[in-house]
Parts: C-alpha cells; sequence; structure tokens
C-alpha cells in the first residue's frame, strides 16, 4: 500500500487481469522452474496504454494519508494525549507508526492551581510509536514555520508541574463528566458517548 | 456510499466540521473517503484557547468516526437532487432486500 502514489495508474480492468492469468499459465507448461508459484507478471508486460482517468485510489483513507508520510505530525487520540512525532508508515486503517514522538501536556488557563491567565505546556520524550488506527481522533501536519513559537497563549512549563497540574485537571474533569452523563441518563438520553469520554 | 459520493461534490468548499468532543474545526474539505474520513486544509478552531495542540496545524485528517456534525454551505448543496438520490437509493436497498 505504501507504494502507492496519488499518480500511479488503477488497476487494470477485469478483463485485462484475465489476460495476465492466461500468459502465466503459459509460461508454466513452458515448464518453468518454481511450478505451482506463479511468477507475478512484470508490470510493463502487455499491459496496453491506460485510458486517462481518475485513479482509483484517489478517494481512499490511503491517498490521504500519503501526503502526510515523513511530515511532522500532531495526532491526537482518544485518550486526550497529544503526540507530535513524524509519519514514517500507515496503512488503510489508519494505524500509524511514529518516529520521534514527544507527547505535550497541556494545562489551560484558569485550571484550579495554575495561578496565570496563560496556560502552561510541556513536552515528553517518548520515542517511536504504533497507534492503532480506532484510538486515533484527527492527525494535523504541523506548520513548521509555526511549529518553535509556544501555542498563543500558553508557556513552556516544568514537565512534573505540568504532570500534576494536568493530572489533577483530567480528575476533575472526569467527576464533572460523570455528573452530567448521570444527570442525562436520568432524563433518558443515551448519547454517542456515554459509554467513554472523548477527550 | 449515498453520503461519500454527496462529500465528493462538496469538496474545495469551506466547511465546519464538529467533533463529538465538542472541538469545532473549519476549513477547505480537500477529501473524503469510504469510511467518510475527512481531510481539511486551512483549518481554523473555534475557541482556539481551548484547543492550544491545534495551533500550529495546517491541515487535518479527521477520523470519520469522531465527527458529530460538518456544517456546509447551503449554496453549494442541491436538497432536490439529493433528496431524489436518496429515494433513488432507498429504493435500491429495497429491491435488494426481495
Amino acid at each position: 500500500m505504501e507504494n502507492l502514489s496519488i499518480s500511479d495508474h488503477p488497476p487494470p480492468p477485469p478483463g485485462m487481469q484475465q489476460q495476465y492469468q492466461k500468459h502465466g499459465q503459459h509460461q508454466q507448461h513452458g515448464g518453468a522452474p518454481g511450478q505451482g508459484m506463479p511468477h507475478p507478471p512484470h508490470p510493463s508486460l502487455g499491459r496496453p496504454p491506460q485510458p486517462q482517468q481518475l485513479p482509483a485510489q484517489m478517494f481512499t483513507t490511503a491517498a490521504q494519508l500519503l501526503d502526510l508520510t515523513d511530515k511532522k505530525l500532531m495526532v491526537a487520540l482518544r485518550d486526550g494525549r497529544k503526540l507530535l512525532g513524524i509519519l514514517r508508515s500507515w496503512d488503510q486503517f489508519a494505524n500509524l507508526v511514529l518516529q520521534n514522538t514527544r507527547e505535550r501536556i497541556f494545562v489551560p488557563p484558569g485550571t484550579a492551581g495554575a495561578t496565570q491567565e496563560r496556560g502552561l505546556y510541556a513536552d515528553i520524550e517518548r520515542g517511536i510509536f504504533l497507534v492503532r488506527g480506532e484510538n486515533v481522533l484527527l492527525l494535523g501536519e504541523i506548520d513548521l514555520d509555526k511549529d518553535d513559537d509556544a501555542p498563543p497563549g500558553y508557556d513552556l512549563g516544568d514537565i512534573e508541574l505540568v504532570q500534576k497540574l494536568a493530572k489533577e485537571k483530567k480528575v476533575q474533569d472526569k467527576g464533572k463528566e460523570k455528573k452530567k452523563i448521570r444527570k442525562l441518563g436520568n432524563e433518558g438520553f443515551e448519547g454517542e458517548n456515554l459509554g467513554e469520554m472523548l477527550l | 456510499m449515498l453520503f461519500f459520493s454527496f462529500f465528493k461534490t462538496l469538496i474545495d468548499h469551506e466547511v465546519t466540521v464538529e467533533l463529538k468532543n465538542d472541538i469545532r474545526i473549519r476549513g477547505v474539505l480537500k477529501s473524503v473517503d469510504q469510511y467518510l474520513n475527512i481531510k481539511l486544509d486551512n483549518i481554523q478552531v473555534v475557541e482556539e484557547i481551548k484547543y492550544p495542540h491545534l495551533s500550529a496545524v495546517k491541515n487535518v485528517f479527521i477520523r470519520g468516526s469522531v465527527v458529530r456534525y460538518v456544517h456546509l454551505p447551503s449554496n453549494s448543496v442541491d436538497v432536490q437532487l439529493l433528496e431524489d438520490a436518496t429515494r433513488r437509493e432507498a429504493a435500491n436497498q429495497a429491491g435488494k432486500a426481495k
């Protein structure tokens, strides 16, 4: 999958594949070595000129991820984690491999314990990540011009302090969310994410 | 596949995608696939201060399963056509079920 590109030709229509098969059988009858394991026909063999059309893979998950390969990305996961890393590999389920990953923790302004009107953030080096697709909320390409600046309204904080504040905030949010879900549940609501919280 | 085709007609239009975690992202629809995963370009986040992780991001790939709503520009939706297509699809489905 990784070797596809938008400019690749779409696979040949079924009729042409049959031609391929016949071609392969012919070779085998000729006593080619390795019988029972047909050799894949050489890509340039017997391929008539392709009609001009949009590649079939244009509107696939793979095509969407293709031009993000080897770019620096921000990946938001379902459990609320934000990962920054370089996308090295992926597949049709949006399973991802990230290199040089850093986890970035944010504490928004006005969180209990954080005294300021500005938020805090901190990075933790994590290394290589293989993320299962279902855990991905969204991924975004990072604008390298803005990458070195702190997010507006946020300052780099001490890792341990930020971690502690983020943990407190998570507990707080969980409590709030639980209350909300219980109240909604009492009213008969069965929302889309009552089973799990999206962060 | 009806809505997949429908979203394909909206490519290069500006839309707002609202996620199940309440983030609203406005951007130009660049691509959509069979799972309704969405790719947006030149994004702008509503209430940006609450979502600092998106401040340096210029384009996003959003997994279809986390989308709650897509806000569409009303003048680029042909409601009549969509209605007809929906009826046709429903009729096809009913035909298959029998």
